[in-house]
C-alpha cells in the first residue's frame, strides 16, 4: 500500500516537472497562434519572452510583488512587440527580417535590464494551498498545487479558442488572417486587428518569459530562456493553429525537455543534445502528416501569413 | 445613332441614389472626373465603359471604400458622405465584387457573418441563407469551405451576403467575367427577380450584348468622364462600342486570298497524355500553318487549348521530335529556348503568372522571354540597358498604357499588359507566332489593336496560330478554322466558307467525324467537309 503510493507520488512529481516546463512554451505559442491567425508571423517570440524575464524579475524585486512582476514582464513582451507591430503592420516591413531583428533586441535588452540583478534570489511564486485537496495524494500536487501561471496558461487556452470561433471578433481576425485583401474590400480593419494581435503575442511572450525568472527557476540569468521561444513558434505549426493542440504539443515538447534532463542525469547513452532537437523532429513529422491529410484543396496555415499588407491608395 | 444626352438630373422623382460632380485624383491621375450618375429604384443601371475609364472608382466611391476628391453622393436627395463601407451597406447598399472577396479557408456562412449585424450568427445565420437559398434559386451548403466551390458557387455567396442585408442597391462588377454561360444565365434570372422586386442594380460590365439584354438605362464613361447615357435596348453592340471608345472599333484589314508560303508550323500526329486529373489528352494533332496565314483554333475552354499550346511553346515536350516542326525543324523535343531560337514566339493564356511575372519590371519581363532572341545577357551578365531600351520600344509600338518609367508587369491593366507581351514577341519578328486568347478580358480598342497587329505580322510572312474561344475573332482575323474538341483536331475549314453553326456544332462534338484527320491545307474537301 506505502508502496503503490509512493510510485503514484514519483509519477505525480514528473508529471508537475513536466506541466511546469510546458507551461512558458503554452503562454508564448497560444500569444503567438494568435497573431499567426491574424497573418503576422512574428519571429520576434524569443527576444520577447527573454526581456520579459529580465523585466518581469527586475520589477518583482524592486516592488517585492511576484504579480506586479509578471505584469511587468508582460508589458515589456507588449513594448517589444508594438515596436515589431509598427514596423511589419504599420509600415509594412518585412516580417522575417523585423522579428529576427526583435529577438537581437531583446536579447541584448534583457542583458542591460537585468544586468544589476544577476546572481539575486527571490521565493517562486506561490503555489496554491487548498487545505485538503493539495494533500490528496497521487493528484493533489499537479491538480490543486500549481502556481498562477499554470492555471491562467490553461485558461488561456480555453480563452483563445473560445475567442476565435465563437466570437465576431475572432472570426474577422481569423479572416484578416486568411485573406487581406479581401477583408480590406469588406471594409474590416485590417491593420488595426492585425496590430492587436501582435500586441497580445507580445504580452504572451513576455508573460512567458515572467513565468521563467519568477517561477520555473526563480532568478535571473542571461539568454535564460534558451530557445524557448523558438520552441513555442515550431509548436504553433506543430498544433496546426489550434489552441487546445498547442496544450497537448506543449505537454508533449515539455516532456521531452524533462526527458533530455532525466537523460543526462540518468547517463543514458543517448545524447541530450538529440533529445533537444525532438521538438524540432516532431514539428516537420507533424506538419508532413498533416499536409499529407490535406491534399484536397485549402491551406492549413491561415493563408495570408507572413505576407505583407499595403492598403492600395 | 447613339444620341449622346447629357445625363438627366431633373426627369422623374428623386432617384434612390445619386452622385453629382464626382471627381477622384489619385496624385496626378485623375480617375474620375466631374461624373454625374443617377440610379433609380426598379431599375437595371448600366455603366458602361473600357478597362480604365474610371468604372471601378466611381463604384467604390458608392460602397465607401474611397472618397471622393471633391463631389457629393446623395440617397433619396438628401446628401451623404460615405466614409467606410459600413456607412454605404447601413444606407441598403450592396456590392458584389469582381474579384470576389472571400476568404477561401473560412466556410460559406463564416464569410457572410464577416459583414452582418452583430449578435446574428449560427444557427440563426445559416436558417436565413437557406431561406434566401430557396426564395431566389440559389442553394449553398453554409458549412463548405469557400475553396471548394465553383466560381459560380462563389459568386452566390456574394450574392447571398448582399441580399442578407436587404440592399436597395446592388452594385455588381463584371459578375459574368467567371462564370459559365449557364451560371450567367441563372444569375440573370435573379437580377430581373431582384429589379422586379423594386431595387436598383448598377451594372459595370463591357459585355454589350448582356448591357442590352438587361439594363434599361446606361451610363458610358471614357476617360473618366461621363460621355453619354441611353436606352442600351435602343442601341446595338457596335454603337455602344463606338461610345465607349470614342472611334470606330473592330474595323481590321481582313486577310485576301489564299496563303501561298511555305509551311512554317506543322505538327503530324500529335499525342500526349493527359498532364493531370483535370487535364486533357491530346489525340493524333495534324496541322499545318502557311507562312503569310493566320490559323484559328476555335474550342470551348478546357478541351486542350492549354495542353496544346504548351505543347507548341516547348513547356511539354513531345513523345517524339517529328510531331512538332518549325520551318522544317523537328522541335518536338527541343525546349522553349531553342524553339525561340528557331524563330518562333509564344503569348500564353495567363497574363499575370504565365506570360508575365506581375511583380517584375516590364524589362525584367522582357529578359524572361527575349533573352536568347534579343542578346540581353553577355557572358550571363544582363544588360539592363539593352532590356529598358526593348521595353521602351515595345510600349511605344504598342501603346502601351503605364505609370512611371518601367513599372511592374503587375500595375498594369489586363488590355495594356496583353498589348506588352504581344509586343515583346512580334517585335522579335517571329516566323511562328503561337497566341493562346490573345484578347481575352481586354477592351475592344486594344483587341482591336492586337488583331491588327496579328494580321501585319502574318502579311509579314509569318504563321500565325491563335487560340481562341472568340469566334467573332476568329472571323474576323483567321484564314482557317479548325475545332479543338477532348483533344482531337477538326480539318481547317476556310474561315470564309464556314458558318458559326458549323463551328458550333464541331465544338460542341455533333459534326460527323468520318474523315481522316489531317493537317494538309485541303481545301476542297475541307470546305465540302465545313458544310
Amino acid at each position: 500500500m506505502t508502496v503503490h503510493g509512493l510510485t503514484l507520488d514519483i509519477v505525480q512529481m514528473v508529471l508537475v516537472t513536466i506541466v511546469a516546463a510546458a507551461t512558458p512554451l503554452m503562454i508564448a505559442a497560444l500569444g503567438e497562434l494568435v497573431a499567426e491567425r491574424a497573418g503576422v508571423l512574428n519571429l520576434g517570440v524569443e527576444g520577447m519572452m527573454v526581456l520579459g524575464a529580465a523585466a518581469g524579475f527586475a520589477v518583482a524585486v524592486e516592488t517585492g510583488s511576484t504579480f506586479v512582476g509578471a505584469v511587468a514582464g508582460a508589458g515589456a513582451g507588449l513594448a517589444l512587440s508594438a515596436l515589431f507591430g509598427l514596423l511589419t503592420v504599420v509600415l509594412s516591413a518585412n516580417q522575417v527580417a523585423s522579428g529576427l531583428a526583435m529577438t537581437i533586441l531583446g536579447l541584448g535588452l534583457s542583458g542591460l535590464v537585468g544586468a544589476s540583478y544577476v546572481g539575486l534570489k527571490r521565493d517562486p511564486a506561490p503555489h496554491l494551498a487548498l487545505p485538503g485537496l493539495t494533500d490528496l495524494p497521487g493528484l493533489g500536487r499537479l491538480l490543486f498545487g500549481q502556481d498562477g501561471f499554470v492555471y491562467l496558461a490553461f485558461a488561456l487556452a480555453a480563452g483563445v479558442s473560445w475567442f476565435l470561433w465563437r466570437t465576431r471578433a475572432g472570426l474577422i481576425l481569423r479572416a484578416i488572417g486568411d485573406d487581406h485583401t479581401a477583408t480590406h474590400a469588406l471594409g474590416l480593419q485590417v491593420r488595426r486587428v492585425r496590430f492587436r494581435a501582435v500586441l497580445f503575442g507580445g504580452a504572451c511572450a513576455g508573460l512567458a518569459g515572467a513565468y521563467l525568472s519568477l517561477s520555473y527557476t526563480p532568478f535571473w540569468a542571461p539568454a535564460m530562456t534558451a530557445g524557448r521561444g523558438w520552441i513555442a513558434l515550431a509548436l504553433v505549426v506543430f498544433a496546426s493553429w489550434r489552441p487546445f493542440r498547442v496544450l497537448a504539443g506543449a505537454l508533449l515538447f515539455g516532456g521531452a525537455t524533462v526527458l533530455q534532463l532525466n537523460a543526462q542525469a540518468a547517463g543514458l547513452g543517448l545524447p541530450g543534445q538529440a533529445l533537444s532537437a525532438l521538438p524540432y523532429l516532431a514539428t516537420i513529422l507533424a506538419l508532413v502528416l498533416l499536409s499529407l491529410g490535406r491534399r484536397r484543396g485549402g491551406s492549413l496555415a491561415p493563408a495570408a501569413l507572413g505576407r505583407v499588407f499595403t492598403p492600395h491608395r | 445613332m447613339a444620341p449622346v444626352v447629357p445625363p438627366a438630373r431633373t426627369e422623374g422623382p428623386t432617384p434612390l441614389f445619386g452622385a453629382y460632380g464626382i471627381v477622384k485624383r489619385f496624385g496626378a491621375f485623375t480617375a474620375n472626373d466631374g461624373v454625374d450618375l443617377e440610379i433609380r429604384a426598379g431599375e437595371i443601371h448600366a455603366l458602361l465603359g473600357e478597362n480604365g475609364a474610371g468604372k471601378s472608382t466611381l463604384m467604390k466611391i458608392l460602397y465607401g471604400l474611397l472618397e471622393p476628391t471633391e463631389g457629393v453622393v446623395t440617397h433619396r436627395g438628401d446628401v451623404v458622405r460615405l466614409a467606410h463601407p459600413e456607412t454605404a451597406r447601413a444606407l441598403g447598399i450592396g456590392m458584389v465584387f469582381q474579384h470576389f472577396s472571400l476568404c477561401e479557408n473560412l466556410t460559406v456562412a463564416e464569410n457572410i457573418a464577416l459583414v452582418m449585424p452583430k449578435g446574428l450568427g449560427g444557427r440563426a445565420l445559416k436558417a436565413r441563407i437557406a431561406a434566401v437559398g430557396t426564395t431566389y434559386g440559389l442553394h449553398l451548403d453554409p458549412d463548405r469551405p469557400v475553396w471548394s466551390l465553383s466560381a459560380g458557387e462563389r459568386q452566390r455567396i456574394e450574392i447571398i451576403r448582399c441580399l442578407l442585408q436587404d440592399p436597395k442597391l446592388v452594385i455588381l462588377d463584371e459578375p459574368t467575367s467567371v462564370l459559365t454561360p449557364g451560371e450567367a444565365e441563372l444569375l440573370f434570372t435573379v437580377l430581373e427577380r431582384l429589379r422586379d422586386e423594386g431595387r436598383a442594380l448598377l451594372y459595370i460590365s463591357h459585355r454589350l450584348d448582356e448591357v442590352r439584354r438587361l439594363c434599361s438605362r446606361a451610363t458610358i464613361l471614357r476617360g473618366g468622364r461621363v460621355v453619354g447615357a441611353c436606352d442600351p435596348r435602343a442601341e446595338t453592340a457596335r454603337s455602344l462600342a463606338a461610345l465607349m471608345v470614342g472611334a470606330q472599333v473592330g474595323a481590321v484589314t481582313a486577310p485576301a486570298g489564299v496563303a501561298t508560303g511555305p509551311e512554317r508550323l506543322v505538327l503530324s500526329g500529335l499525342t500526349l497524355p493527359a498532364p493531370g486529373l483535370h487535364g486533357t489528352a491530346l489525340d493524333g494533332i495534324s496541322l499545318s500553318v502557311r507562312g503569310g496565314e493566320i490559323v484559328g483554333l476555335a474550342g470551348i475552354a478546357g478541351n486542350g487549348q492549354a495542353e496544346l499550346f504548351d505543347a507548341l511553346s516547348g513547356e511539354t515536350l513531345a513523345p517524339e521530335p517529328g510531331m512538332v516542326r518549325f520551318d522544317g525543324v523537328e522541335s518536338g523535343r527541343l525546349g522553349i529556348t531553342a524553339r525561340r531560337r528557331g524563330g518562333a514566339g509564344f503569348v500564353p493564356e495567363e497574363r499575370n503568372g504565365h506570360g508575365a511575372v506581375p511583380t517584375l519590371s516590364l524589362s525584367a519581363n522582357a529578359i524572361l522571354s527575349r533573352h536568347a532572341t534579343a542578346r540581353l545577357s553577355r557572358f550571363g551578365v544582363l544588360r539592363r540597358a539593352a532590356a529598358k531600351a526593348l521595353a521602351r520600344d515595345v510600349v511605344a509600338a504598342f501603346d502601351v498604357r503605364k505609370a512611371g518609367p518601367d513599372p511592374a508587369a503587375g500595375t498594369l491593366s489586363g488590355g495594356n499588359l496583353q498589348k506588352y507581351l504581344m509586343g515583346r514577341e512580334i517585335l522579335a519578328e517571329p516566323g511562328i507566332l503561337v497566341v493562346n486568347q490573345p484578347t481575352w478580358g481586354v477592351d475592344a480598342l486594344a483587341a482591336a489593336h492586337i488583331r491588327q497587329a496579328l494580321l501585319d505580322l502574318a502579311a509579314r510572312g509569318a504563321a500565325v496560330l491563335v487560340i481562341s474561344q472568340d469566334l467573332d475573332e476568329l472571323f474576323a482575323i483567321t484564314g482557317r478554322i479548325a475545332v479543338l474538341h477532348h483533344g482531337t483536331l477538326s480539318p481547317a475549314a476556310p474561315a470564309a466558307e464556314t458558318t458559326r453553326e458549323a463551328l458550333g456544332l464541331r465544338m460542341g462534338g455533333a459534326a460527323p467525324a468520318e474523315d481522316p484527320v489531317t493537317g494538309a491545307p485541303d481545301h476542297a474537301r475541307e470546305a465540302a467537309h465545313a458544310h
